[in-house]
């Protein structure tokens, strides 16, 4: 970073600069996390089933929101349809299980089918931009709703059970629910943050400020969206697998509805889009609403809806973003930081001190 | 003979596709916003209408006479306030503000007149109809639709390349800061196409509530109805939109006749083939944002 | 940075008002800043050439005095009257007109009809669309073909009769030279004398130092947004100009 003013080469000192990934190395962070989720891990034995199925849904609600915010937050994809997939993973889970599969080892093969699935939707729907693309990913998301609800075998309209759970112990098959939530959630909060720290993470963020100059520069934006999009689908797989391990049935209209999409944009929004942390201050926040909001019946879907409308306008990081704007902590930092180590000499050089990574809207 | 009907049915209904799609593609081209909200204000026009019938003892036909100004200047004000501070903030604030305000409003209109369906009385108009042979009738309510979407798409037409404030929309459109620079009070300006665009919506909305019954949540269908039209039709152009909304009614219209529940299909899958084989649709305006 | 002062107009003439001031004007493009504590002046009824290389902050400049821009700090005076807050609609109405980089002029309108745009909210004053009309003889003729189909020193012109006929006391041209034959820029600065006539004052901006130099009558040059040079052409040696352009303190000094 130069100076300003007219002559460089007047002797003037050029700061040095350090380019690093956080303040203070965080050696603590990895340790806390694998506490948290091992503390997660054996709470079932500690609290009732009521608890740990609200506990499940938090999970699974998690995992969407950090799939959403990774497509708009990070690859400025605005998706209202990713239901599409979260409903594709639930019938997956449906047909294999028909077919005698296991349903708890369905749950990564729905992961990866979504996955497959999302490449020639991805080739289609990456036609058009902004808004245009947003409402064409809920086209999709009806007309998959409306074929599937073709197949009297997949329960047509009305529904359809999940078979090869009865055998299991309700108190079991709830555990193993609960635990495969928590890993779905874990997987995708690890895989979000391991893409953005890598090269992708670079590019979606070149692409965020000037998309452009990011392809100017030889940036692989293309790729780098593709590659996000079928990992959002694959999340959204796992998580609408997860769906009909819990409820232990299966409707087209109700897992294919828009209202999903509902969920996931307004817990990101509140909790924070455009950071890993935002998805999981969302959803706590989302989930604390539900139970104290309770008493008013579905109200509290407005109320939820328009306080997430209020943020947007108001505070457009989310609620993490203005927390973090404050205090300086990033659990999971994935930008760098310029720190300046020594005071440049003459005039109008830059601020000391660090100057944070852009991470503003997609 | 049966698609012959599913022909002229597909036509008609193409008219009020395009009448609900132009008010989306005026906002789109004029500010660049995406209303997801905008199939949920038709619906809310249309139980506007159910509610001012009754207090103004007015023919259902006649409902536009209250709803119609009402939305104007509701499109107007929403624009002065709200949609402005979106723009202000950038198109993802827009886009998920509209999304979020659509949500809203379906769940509002699920708490204050429950799931029921309604519809538009408009008393025997909705049956009568031309029986042009044995196998073939044109209802005359599908009719007068197509009519008033064609009116009205010449009238907006006629308005923007003729009048004044037309001419300053269509300058806004291409270029805001040079039109700035030559003095146009923006805000102002596009409060105007939002009153317009709110206004067509509301037209929409009550020729939907009359010939069909509608629901809290009819509004999401409308809109993929009316996004539809628009692409299949090519951005940026109003007669585009018109084709556009024909080519759907008519792909809606013979799925149903082959089979009932392969309506809304047969018209995603058109669009979806649009969209693979020519983005930029009839008119072929670009599609990028 | 050495910035020779220029030769005084004497105390014999009568203070007036200029047309343009701006006062210790600093503009910001996010974190990066394009003019720090500039100053300038332009009295009435002259040229004023703003010269500099890309990026020195000469187009910021002229689209913060225009209200594109919203500086950080300093002020914008138009014939006396502080207009840094006005938005640019209003600035147009006070008497500030642009002539931006690239033209911008819209596309899907045709060429009568951009100039009717310009017009809605005119001053009152001499130029209107009919004199725009004289002054540039083949417009007439192709007042109905869409701008978008003019080459670009036709796009030029348009531009510029589009901002005339709201009659400001002040025209802003930003790189009027840029895309254009030499032929064609020649052409366009011989019409200047006939805006001056009927009482603009001219502030522009251009790259093209010879030109700047030949129409001017005071110039300033800007390099990362300061000054490094001001005065009337007469007064400045080439090297100066080159130095100041360029920025090399050495051969400044020389």
């Amino acid at each position: 970073m130069t100076t300003t003013g007219t002559a460089i080469g007047r002797g003037e000192v050029l700061p040095r600069i350090r380019v690093g990934r956080s303040r203070r190395p965080r050696r603590a962070t990895p340790l806390v996390a694998i506490g948290i989720v091992v503390a997660f891990a054996v709470l079932p034995a500690f609290v009732d089933a009521g608890l740990t199925s609200k506990l499940v849904d938090a999970f699974v609600l998690l995992t969407m929101a950090s799939m959403w915010n990774l497509l708009a937050g990070y690859a400025g994809l605005v998706s209202v349809g990713q239901q599409t997939f979260i409903g594709l993973g639930s019938y997956i889970v449906l047909i294999l299980a028909q077919w005698g599969l296991q349903p708890y080892l369905a749950v990564p093969l729905a992961a990866i089918g979504c996955a497959a699935l999302a490449l020639p939707l991805a080739w289609l729907l990456f036609r058009l931009r902004g808004g245009y693309f947003a409402i064409a990913t809920w086209v999709v998301a009806d007309a998959v709703q409306l074929v599937i609800s073709h197949f009297p075998s997949l329960g047509g309209g009305t529904g359809a059970i999940l078979p090869g759970v009865a055998g299991i112990a309700p108190a079991t098959r709830l555990a193993w629910t609960y635990w495969s939530a928590l890993g779905v959630a874990v997987a995708a909060l690890a895989v979000a943050y391991l893409l953005l720290r890598g090269r992708l993470g670079l590019v979606l963020t070149a692409v965020r400020d000037d998309e452009v100059g990011a392809r100017s520069v030889g940036a692989r934006v293309g790729w780098a969206k593709r590659i996000v999009f079928l990992v959002a689908a694959a999340g959204c797989g796992a998580a609408g697998a997860l769906l009909i391990l819990s409820q232990l049935n299966v409707l087209a209209t109700s897992v294919f509805s828009v209202q999903w999409s509902a969920k996931m944009i307004f817990v990101t929004i509140i909790g924070g889009i455009g950071s890993i942390e935002g998805p999981i201050v969302g959803t706590i926040v989302y989930v604390l609403l539900q139970e104290t909001l309770s008493q008013f019946g579905a109200w509290y879907f407005i109320i939820v809806g328009l306080v997430a409308i209020v943020v947007a306008l108001w505070s457009p990081r989310g609620i993490w973003g203005f927390v973090a704007s404050r205090i300086h902590l990033r659990p999971f930092p994935v930008g760098y930081w310029l720190f300046v180590e020594a005071e440049p000499a003459g005039d109008g050089g830059p601020p000391p001190g660090p100057e944070p990574p852009a991470e503003g809207d997609a | 003979m049966i698609w012959i009907q599913a022909l002229i049915q597909g036509l008609l209904l193409g008219g009020l596709y395009a009448l609900s799609a132009c008010g989306l593609s005026l906002l789109y081209g004029v500010m660049g916003a995406i209303n997801l909200a905008h199939g949920d204000l038709a619906i809310i026009a249309a139980y506007l209408a159910i509610v001012v019938i009754p207090i103004f003892h007015l023919p259902g036909l006649l409902a536009f006479l209250i709803v119609v100004p009402a939305f104007l200047v509701f499109g107007y004000l929403g624009q002065r306030t709200l949609i402005q501070a979106t723009l202000d903030r950038g198109p993802l604030t827009t886009l998920l503000v509209s999304f979020g305000v659509s949500i809203v409003l379906q769940n509002l209109l699920l708490q204050l007149f429950s799931a029921d369906s309604h519809s538009i009385d408009i008393g025997s108009f909705v049956a009568a109809s031309i029986q042009v042979n044995d196998e073939i009738s044109i209802a005359y309510l599908s009719l007068g639709i197509f009519v008033v979407a064609v009116v009205v798409l010449l009238a907006l037409q006629l308005f923007l390349s003729r009048t004044t404030t037309g001419r300053l929309i269509r300058a806004v459109a291409d270029d805001r800061e040079a039109a700035q620079l030559s003095g146009t009070r923006y805000r102002h300006v596009f409060g105007i196409a939002a009153a317009l665009a709110i206004g067509t919506v509301a037209l929409a909305g009550l020729a939907f509530g009359m010939v069909s019954s509608f629901g809290p949540t009819s509004g999401s269908t409308r809109l993929l109805f009316a996004f539809e039209a628009v692409v299949i039709g090519g951005l940026g152009s109003l007669w585009g939109t018109l084709a556009g909304g024909i080519v759907l009614g008519v792909a809606q219209a013979i799925g149903a006749a082959i089979d009932p529940s392969l309506g809304v299909l047969a018209g995603h899958v058109v669009f979806l083939v649009v969209l693979a084989v020519r983005p930029n649709g009839i008119a072929g305006a670009r599609v990028t944002a | 940075m050495s910035t020779p002062v220029p030769a005084g107009s004497g105390g014999a003439a009568p203070p007036s008002r200029p047309a343009l001031e701006v006062r210790d004007l600093t503009v910001h493009h996010g974190q990066l800043r394009a003019v720090t504590s500039l100053n300038l002046t332009v009295e009435a009824g002259e040229v004023f050439a703003i010269i500099g290389a890309n990026g020195a902050g000469k187009s910021t400049l002229l689209r913060t005095i225009a209200g594109l821009h919203r500086p950080t700090s300093g002020t914008i005076w138009l014939d006396g009257t502080d207009i840094s807050a006005a938005a640019p609609e209003e600035r147009l109405v006070a008497g500030v007109a642009l002539v931006p980089e690239g033209r911008r002029l819209f596309p899907s309108l045709s060429v009568e009809e951009n100039l009717l745009v310009g017009a809605h909210r005119r001053r009152p004053g001499p130029w209107t669309i009919e004199r725009v009309y004289q002054l540039f003889t083949w417009m007439p003729g192709r007042r109905r073909q869409l701008a978008a189909q003019l080459s670009g020193g036709e796009q030029q012109a348009v531009a510029i009769g589009r901002a005339l006929v709201a009659n400001p006391r002040v025209l802003l041209l930003d790189e009027l030279s840029l895309g254009l034959a030499p032929v064609v820029v020649r052409q366009i600065y011989a019409l200047l004398p006939e805006l001056l006539a009927t009482g603009m004052t001219i502030l522009l901006v251009e790259q093209d130092v010879s030109q700047a130099i030949r129409i001017a009558s005071r110039v300033q040059c800007l390099l990362e947004g300061r000054t490094t040079l001001a005065g009337r052409p007469a007064d400045l040696r080439p090297e100066q100009i080159e130095a100041a352009y360029f920025g090399m303190a050495a051969a400044a000094r020389r």
